[in-house]
């Protein structure tokens, strides 16, 4: 091909095609209308909006957060309108914005899962529903969904015969073999996998002697846990046939390529967005100049590129 | 609220530990508010991620300036910024004071760099009034002569008598408000510490006064999607009669009477 050709970034999900392939993760761009101001939403290849339950929720008390070296420990615990209050005051929004939205769905029982995903399949405007089986703030059983294979099976069967749309169920990097849980979700019927949510992790005042967050232990995100994401993402990608899509701590572009290069084949900006809110489209473009830059036609070409000739795990 | 990539014009250190840093932001300056805040990305220390919320000091053109304290590793770091360096600066943000009511008479209570976050007010108030400021030391009472310039007058009350009234701000304007407050009615506007904030709500709710308190809370993305600096407000809607309210956008100033205090503040 010619140089100067565009690549194509489309990329396709189960029956979504996406502009590109760079999202915004769940949890750390609100519902849409709080970055409207700063982001072109129509730039975004998706939006994933924080989680959403049954009823509303209040989350945890507070220090919600505290940074910890290239790293943020939050345990918000996830507050939220509740499915009625999502559709009532944020899908009408959302349904204006020229970008696929992925609702982040979590319930305390097998059975809420199910609920909050028929509600929403009733909804023009949702794209797709990520299962958060692996947030470390929910107890009431909900992380327990995410690391017992199991119960994780459960809530996918659960969500998948609850709607046609994609069902992306997003995976808890605490346990010992990652590729379990995504074939377990691809045998489930899932459409994708997204991989990693934050890793459990804690810190302490010494002066006090005291957790620091409210809610005493958190998940770690950002730029510290992503070399931990890289692997996990290989592992995971390399186990199935279905779409991954990866996140944790991508700052650039680079850091999206990687993900890709070991098996993604979209990426969410997560932590970043709180930082540098316009990271996602940045990384848009810095995909981009990287096909250019290697004469790639298409980010498809991308996913699953790592070159393992000659290494002790490669052939 | 727009971000922007703002040069350091001057940065220097004030008294009692403060540096004063000016900076070109021609997007942001023109439409900052009295009681908005900055949220200020570092570039240094490396691993420090998150940005840092600051409230605005002055406005003056397309300048904007921030009175600080280096506290922590981000705010030491900060003072390494030399003039023609470039940050990121996200702003203005969140909801600041209220024009003080016409039929009131203006109070402003401070507490350590709180007067930087009222000076705006006290600029953009259309009348001067009074000002009360606290500190533990004389060298912890900032902006009096700023605050002079615009025509109100001020007030001090140290911890350790260095300066002024010995004892508590809050001590200052009971001494006022019995001998010399009369037949006014007070509208408060305050900035400083938690505990500052809460006894000044306490005197406005007795008194059936208006208070507007500038919280402080630690703080994520600074736009209201982390949900990190979240407050106790009061929600007659809600069962129990409370809900969060995100400092970051429906705050940082609140009426006294929206706050729930906890024991902890």
């Amino acid at each position: 091909m010619s140089p100067s050709t565009e690549p194509s970034l489309e990329v396709r999900l189960g029956s979504l095609v996406f502009r590109n392939p760079v999202m915004v993760a769940s949890g750390t761009f609100g519902y849409g209308p709080e970055y409207a101001e700063l982001v072109d939403l129509s730039a975004l290849g998706a939006i994933v909006v924080k989680g959403i339950c049954r009823e509303p929720t209040r989350g945890n008390p507070p220090p919600r957060t505290v940074e910890t070296p290239s790293g943020l420990i939050n345990a918000i615990g996830l507050p939220g309108p509740g499915v009625a209050g999502f559709i009532r005051d944020y899908l009408p929004f959302l349904r204006r914005v020229p970008t696929p939205v992925i609702v982040n769905v979590w319930g305390r029982t097998v059975e809420e899962y199910g609920e909050v995903v028929e509600s929403l399949d009733r909804e023009e405007g949702v794209h797709g529903y990520e299962i958060n089986v692996s947030c470390p703030n929910i107890k009431e059983g909900s992380r327990a969904f995410g690391v017992h294979l199991d119960m994780f099976r459960r809530v996918v069967e659960r969500v998948r015969a609850a709607t046609r749309r994609p069902v992306i169920p997003k995976l808890a990097p605490n346990v010992s073999d990652i590729a379990a849980f995504a074939r377990a979700a691809e045998e489930c019927g899932a459409d994708a996998i997204s991989l990693i949510n934050s890793i459990p992790a804690m810190a302490v005042d010494i002066e006090t002697r005291r957790p620091i967050l409210g809610n005493v232990t958190g998940g770690l995100t950002g730029p510290a846990i992503h070399p931990i994401a890289v692997k996990l993402v290989w592992e995971a990608a390399r186990a199935v046939r279905i779409p991954t899509i990866a996140m944790g701590g991508i700052r650039d572009a680079a850091d999206a390529i990687e993900f890709m290069i070991v098996g993604a084949t979209a990426v969410a900006v997560g932590t970043a967005n709180f930082v540098e809110p316009r990271t996602a489209v940045r990384v848009v473009e810095g995909i981009r100049d990287y096909l250019v830059r290697h004469g790639m036609t298409s980010v498809a070409d991308l996913t699953g590129s790592l070159r393992l000739e000659g290494l002790p795990c490669g052939g | 609220m727009t971000l922007e990539e703002a040069i350091v014009v001057e940065h220097l250190p004030d008294a009692g530990g403060y540096w004063r840093i000016e900076l070109r932001a021609p997007a942001i300056a023109p439409r900052v508010r009295p009681g908005q805040f900055v949220h200020v990305r570092l570039t240094a220390p490396a691993d420090a991620i998150l940005r840092r919320p600051f409230s605005v000091f002055r406005t003056e053109d397309d300048r904007l300036e921030l009175l600080y304290k280096p506290v922590g590793r981000g705010t030491r770091a900060m003072t390494e910024l030399r003039p023609g360096a470039v940050i990121s600066l996200l702003g203005p943000l969140g909801r600041g004071f209220p024009t003080p009511a016409p039929d009131r008479f203006p109070v402003l209570v401070a507490g350590g760099y709180g007067m930087a976050a009222l000076y705006l007010l006290g600029r953009e108030s259309g009348r001067a009034g009074i000002v009360f400021v606290g500190g533990a030391s004389a060298v912890d009472v900032l902006c009096v002569p700023e605050f002079e310039a615009l025509g109100w007058e001020v007030r001090v009350a140290t911890e350790d008598g260095s300066r002024g009234l010995r004892g508590q701000v809050t001590d200052a304007f009971d001494a006022w408000a019995a001998s010399e407050l009369s037949d006014r009615t007070p509208e408060l506007f305050a900035c400083g510490p938690n505990g500052m904030l809460r006894a000044v709500g306490e005197r406005a709710i007795a008194r059936g006064w208006t208070a507007w308190l500038s919280m402080d809370r630690a703080m994520g993305c600074g736009v209201g999607a982390c949900l990190t600096c979240v407050q106790k407000v009061r929600d007659p809607s809600h069962p129990d009669g409370w809900t969060w309210a995100r400092v970051c956008r429906e705050g940082p100033v609140f009426e006294c009477r929206e706050i729930v205090w906890e024991d902890d503040v």
